[in-house]
């Protein structure tokens, strides 16, 4: 669980509860047995909310084609009635099971894909399935009447106790849909949504995460579909996996606000009715205005508030009402680990041969180095030299045409980008990748998790490295609110908090002034007597002749010279590459 | 005899996918600038083609004010007129919504923006194919030209086996490549279609430059709309539409984007003519509920294997 997940969640049950047993108290007042329907289909589109929201708001998966699930589900259960005469109290499990692994058969292909052509793909399955089983001859599938059995049969005469269910099983998406945010899961879900490299480098599989959420959101959607089918009685393709079934999750959750528990809820309790009254009140006198009205409004709240409902209302009025819970965190340094110190230890990275091409550019050119235990080593050299394009291929964002790299022996070629955090390299970048909606503490908790340490472990190393680097005192603070150097410290606790042995630190001091320069290589300087070995790429030569080493010069993808940075220095091919054959021959003449 | 009718059947069917399909490819055109190069997520590129349908429709049939061109010149003058008038409509959209949702306000910002888009064109979607049953009823309509049932033969080729061309999807297919070129070389060789470009492609650095990137954005949006459009107007003469056609073919043109490589013009209409093609010789093969499962198949398949498109280049960087 995360830092303050027991009082979230004490809050959100105690409002879930509250909530449901108004709104039953609600319905069963009601005695218009459409109004009673409308109030069955608002928790069943507000479950399917949910479910998109955990895929799509959470994991930031933009999913455009979400009906595949929440049909599955509905078909399931029907089919399943009409020719095994399966009870659907068993069915919309067994759908449920069904969508769960049709997440894995669409994610494993589709989780390919990135961004806009992700999106997309979702776009396609549903409309592929609604054209196979039309032309399998399921245009329209009614339920069979049980007159005998009813209530094993999930049959009501009373449509009050489908809303009933409904909302136990809406609630019951809620509370998971709770778990998730405040556990692990959630936290690598939300990491993934802002910077999926960066949780990828913090050690996170952004893969296995994503495909876990789909499979939730896959057997959660097909619940609500099942139950869909259920109430309705009515099964047509169109009214499962049309267009505008894949549309409806996507615009409760927008609409009641995005990654939030209950913005799906919101958005279903007033966009539900409101559609449903619309058609019964307009439908009739102007066919078609009833979608002019509900589009008009959808279009004017998404204006007013971007975010949805529930985070326009909450900036507005709660901001100082609910406080992220500030962590206390101990001011004091945290205890050294103490590590035999000096140079020319171990060897503990080494190179050899690597190279890495672009079409015909050799970015990266038979490089050779190693990293002795406990010391730092400055990779340097001019714009276009291929030093980042080094760091991708050691920590896995690229791929190594020919070479070897080994951790202490162990091959980084070959590996994921978060395996080869598991294995003790920590990463920064060169432009910084946080996460900006997320507290610090929790930016660098990511780096924690992704080492795969337990809760306790990991906030307590998490709380150790922001000490370490000096934050301890902004854990609580949203990252976006951060200076450029402290993100720069972020971005170091992040990679410390996993304990690594090897840092890659990508230009840590590009943007900063001299002071702000200084206070970072102070705490370069202090890492490196706890016994931390750093590879670190700069270009400002004054800095790392403060810090490193040992120098590894490169220059169009090779190693131009390596050895003591006094040495480097006046190295007259070095002095060529930084500042032209010019300036050599005046200062030679 | 057998043979004949087969050989006969295969050249029809192509013949109709390269018609059907360069209709296609100016239709993916308009949506091409719009999500391919603006990156603006718009799902309400099928109702543009609706209206374009029906602003030709009201130009050239009944009273229109283009009813004197007659069947044989109005119904291609009326899809080409349909353009500007939707580039009008789609100006206004972007500078009264899209741009709300889009461009610079979004650009860096969590998602892009596309949350917003999606819920935006969403809603405009929704008024624009009930808005249209509202004014122009729910009777199938089409822009009746004599030519849609004449046809040019070619052959016999072999044995009795004969193409038929038909004249209206001749004509559309023609206009459809002359507008799709001319669209093609405004981009490629004026300021106007630099300043576009530029202004899609970097809208910070565009800014620096001097572009207005508001009115660029504005104008792509636009230029996309009136594209579609001008498709759709085309469309109208060999084909029967309602207000809702918008929601069988927005598939199709996301389809042809991503088949061609987004971000590129030309890339986006080889994916239309490709997505026509696949969908005109399926009916060679699969009955006619299951051509437009094919398309999509033919979609994922390409998506998964080349996501850069089949005529685009990856230009991602880590």
């Amino acid at each position: 669980m995360r830092v303050g997940a027991h009082t979230r969640l004490r809050r959100g049950g105690l409002a879930l509860a509250l909530v449901a047993v108004v709104y039953l108290i609600a319905a069963s007042q009601v005695t218009n047995s459409y109004y009673q329907l409308i109030l069955s289909l608002v928790p069943i589109w507000a479950l399917f909310g949910v479910s998109w929201n955990l895929l799509s708001g959470y994991g930031g998966q933009l999913s455009f084609g979400h009906a595949s699930f929440f049909g599955i589900g509905a078909y399931t259960v029907t089919l399943a009635l009409v020719y095994l005469d399966l009870t659907p109290w068993l069915g919309i499990p067994l759908g449920a099971l069904v969508g769960a692994a049709a997440g894995i058969v669409i994610g494993i292909p589709t989780f390919r894909l990135r961004g806009h052509y992700f999106a997309l793909a979702m776009l396609a399955y549903p409309l592929a399935i609604l054209y196979v089983l039309q032309y399998l001859g399921f245009q329209e599938v009614s339920f069979p009447m049980h007159r005998e059995h009813p209530l094993y049969y999930l049959e009501f005469s009373d449509q009050r106790l489908y809303t009933l269910l409904a909302v136990i099983l809406l609630a019951a998406g809620l509370v998971v849909s709770m778990l998730v945010e405040n556990s692990r899961f959630g936290l690598a879900l939300m990491a993934i949504r802002q910077n999926e490299l960066a949780a990828e480098a913090g050690g996170i599989d952004s893969w296995r995460w994503k495909m876990r959420v789909l499979v939730m959101s896959g057997a959660i959607a097909a619940t609500a579909g099942g139950l869909y089918a259920c109430v309705l009685l009515v099964l047509t393709p169109d009214s499962v996996f049309g267009i505008l079934v894949s549309a409806q999750p996507v615009v409760v959750t927008l609409f009641g606000g995005v990654a939030s528990i209950w913005g799906p809820v919101i958005g279903a309790a007033i966009l539900v009715p409101l559609a449903e009254s619309l058609n019964a009140e307009l439908g009739n006198i102007i066919p078609g205005i009833q979608g002019v009205v509900y589009g008009a409004a959808i279009i004017l709240i998404m204006l007013a508030s971007p975010d949805g409902l529930f985070w326009t209302v909450r900036d507005r009025w709660f901001r100082r009402a609910l406080p992220e819970p500030a962590p206390v965190l101990p001011a004091t340094t945290p205890v050294r680990q103490v590590v035999q110190h000096g140079h020319g230890g171990t060897e503990l990275l080494r190179v050899e041969g690597l190279s890495r091409s672009f079409g015909g550019l050799r970015a990266v050119s038979e490089v050779s180095f190693s990293v002795a235990e406990g010391e730092i080593l400055g990779i340097i050299g001019p714009n276009g030299a291929g030093k980042t394009t080094l760091f991708n291929v050691l920590n896995g964002v690229l791929s190594a045409d020919e070479g070897v790299a080994a951790l202490d022996g162990q091959s980084m070629l070959g590996r994921k980008v978060h395996q080869v955090c598991r294995m003790g390299v920590g990463r920064t970048f060169q432009v910084v990748r946080s996460f900006p909606r997320l507290p610090l503490l929790d930016n660098v908790i990511v780096g924690a998790y992704g080492a795969g340490l337990p809760d306790h472990a990991a906030v307590e190393a998490a709380v150790g490295a922001l000490a370490r680097v000096g934050l301890h005192r902004q854990a609580g603070s949203a990252a976006g609110q951060l200076t450029n150097k402290q993100l720069r410290l972020m971005e170091l606790a992040r990679a410390l908090a996993g304990r690594p042995r090897l840092l890659l630190l990508d230009e840590t001091l590009a943007g900063l002034g001299r002071e702000e320069c200084d206070e970072v290589l102070d705490v370069l300087q202090r890492l490196r007597e706890d016994g931390m070995t750093i590879a670190i790429i700069e270009h400002t030569m004054h800095a790392m002749m403060r810090i490193a080493d040992r120098f590894v010069v490169l220059d169009h993808g090779r190693v131009l010279a390596s050895g003591l940075p006094r040495d480097v220095v006046e190295d007259r091919a070095v002095i060529e590459a930084y500042l032209g054959s010019k300036w050599l021959a005046r200062q030679n003449a | 005899m057998d043979l004949e009718v087969l050989i006969e059947n295969v050249l029809n069917a192509l013949a109709a996918g390269i018609t059907i399909g360069c209709i296609y490819g100016l239709m993916c055109i308009g949506l091409g600038l719009i999500f391919g190069i603006m990156r603006i997520v718009n799902f309400a590129q099928g109702e543009l083609l609706m209206l374009g349908m029906y602003a030709s429709l009201y130009l050239v049939t009944g009273g229109g004010v283009l009813a004197f061109l007659g069947p044989y010149f109005g119904p291609f003058v009326g899809a080409l007129c349909a353009g500007p008038i939707v580039f009008a409509g789609g100006a206004l959209l972007h500078r009264f919504l899209i741009s709300r949702v889009s461009g610079l306000r979004t650009a860096g910002s969590l998602d892009d923006g596309h949350f917003g888009q999606l819920i935006i064109t969403l809603g405009i979607s929704l008024i624009l194919q009930n808005g249209g049953l509202i004014l122009f009823g729910s009777t199938p309509e089409a822009v009746r030209t004599p030519l849609a049932s004449r046809a040019f033969e070619l052959g016999p080729i072999y044995g009795d086996a004969t193409v038929f061309l038909n004249k209206a999807r001749l004509i559309a297919c023609a206009v459809a490549i002359v507008t799709a070129i001319t669209l093609y070389l405004v981009l490629e060789y004026t300021r106007l279609g630099k300043s576009l470009r530029a202004a899609a492609d970097n809208p910070t650095a565009a800014t620096y430059m001097g572009i207005d990137v508001d009115r660029a954005y504005r104008i792509a949006f636009a230029l996309g709309c009136g594209i579609t459009a001008v498709a759709g107007g085309l469309m109208a003469t060999y084909l029967s539409f309602g207000p809702f056609i918008g929601l069988d073919y927005v598939i199709i043109m996301y389809s042809g984007v991503v088949l061609g490589g987004m971000g590129s013009i030309l890339g986006a209409f080889w994916g239309g003519l490709t997505v026509g093609f696949v969908q005109q010789c399926s009916a060679l093969v699969l009955p006619p509920q299951l051509q437009n499962a094919a398309i999509f198949v033919v979609f994922l398949l390409i998506v998964m294997l080349r996501p850069q498109g089949l005529f685009g280049r990856s230009a991602e960087r880590a």
